[in-house]
């Protein structure tokens, strides 16, 4: 059972349980949306003093800051004991095309040329980290959500805004995987 | 403790996010060089769901744990802002190979360069506070 369950998952079976803890959600009066944290951890930082978009009731949010260190509970969990140290299967194709950028096929889930310790202390690897999460922070809240609140509930809620916003979300990955990337690997 | 449950969905979130390997940058490169139908295939069933579930809370108007109607508010009409902003974000999902959620994932898997991403998400938020009213919506 247990070397079941370390196997990768399907993406119908995670895609599943994603709508699954949607509902889940909407049962328990909340909405799924992540990026909010990131306004939420602005508020609760103080930032409300001085910007006006900050200056919110930020302990309503709690509960959406507990599911966030659930998944960072969920993530350490998956590797301690839900995995068989595999690397991601990725597909031949996109093991090619990353070698001409200098990425080595995957060992694990994630490539030491931008997530290892020693490249992170380098300016190069640490402003590709830098920038890549200020274009997703500011990004999300700009669009009004990410991921979750988009892609998963506000098409699932048919609203033309969200499809809108996943549309932007392709037309920016397609311009950094095509055209930036090369030029920043 | 009623943050418990929010807890819990959040650790399972985090272990689906891991064990479907949406949070690697692997597999966010993959999906934007359609080269593999598992980010779609993720994305799709859980639309493929979400759609009919919500379509059923709304038709048998189904409340929630506290008894109030699960209620679901329609998005500010706009396309500039979704347009833009979700290229914005775009550009940084596919550099990073995260979204805000994976993010934490990653750094829980001990993906510590991770934490650089998410501080700067943090700190992208605030700049779009301050310069919210500049910017077109």
């Amino acid at each position: 059972m247990l070397e079941f369950i370390q196997q990768p998952w399907t993406s119908w079976v995670s895609g599943a349980l994603i709508a699954g803890i949607m509902f889940l959600l909407l049962f328990f009066g909340q909405s799924f949306g992540f990026s909010s944290n990131l306004r939420t951890i602005c508020s609760a930082a103080g930032g409300g003093k001085f910007v006006k978009f900050f200056d919110f009731n930020w302990r309503s949010q709690i509960w959406n800051l507990m599911f966030l260190i659930g998944a960072v509970l969920g993530g350490f969990i998956a590797n301690q004991f839900l995995s068989n140290g595999q690397p991601v299967q990725i597909s031949q194709n996109t093991i090619s095309d990353l070698a001409t950028l200098g990425i080595a096929p995957p060992t694990s889930a994630q490539p030491d040329e931008l997530f290892s310790i020693e490249y992170m202390f380098t300016l190069k690897g640490f402003l590709i980290l830098a920038v890549g999460g200020l274009l997703v922070g500011f990004g999300s809240r700009y669009a009004g959500g990410c991921t979750s609140g988009h892609a998963i509930s506000g098409l699932s809620n048919l609203q033309l805004p969200s499809l809108i916003a996943v549309i932007g979300f392709f037309i920016g990955g397609l311009i950094m995987t095509f055209v930036l990337l090369p030029l920043i690997l | 403790m009623k943050f418990l449950k929010f807890l819990i969905l959040g650790t399972l979130f985090g272990i689906v996010m891991a064990k479907s390997e949406a949070f690697s940058w692997f597999r966010i490169q993959e999906m934007f060089r359609f080269q593999s139908f598992h980010m779609y295939g993720i994305i799709g069933t859980g639309v493929t769901l979400g759609v009919i579930g919500v379509a059923l809370i709304k038709k048998y108007k189904l409340r929630d744990i506290k008894g109030n109607p699960i209620l679901f508010y329609p998005k500010e009409k706009s396309t500039a802002r979704y347009l833009i902003g979700g290229t914005i974000f775009g550009l940084g999902w596919a550099l990073s190979g995260a979204c805000p959620g994976p993010m934490v994932v990653n750094i829980g898997y001990g993906y510590m360069a991770m934490i650089i991403v998410f501080v700067f998400a943090i700190i992208g938020t605030y700049l779009f506070g301050i310069i919210k009213n500049k910017l077109p919506h």
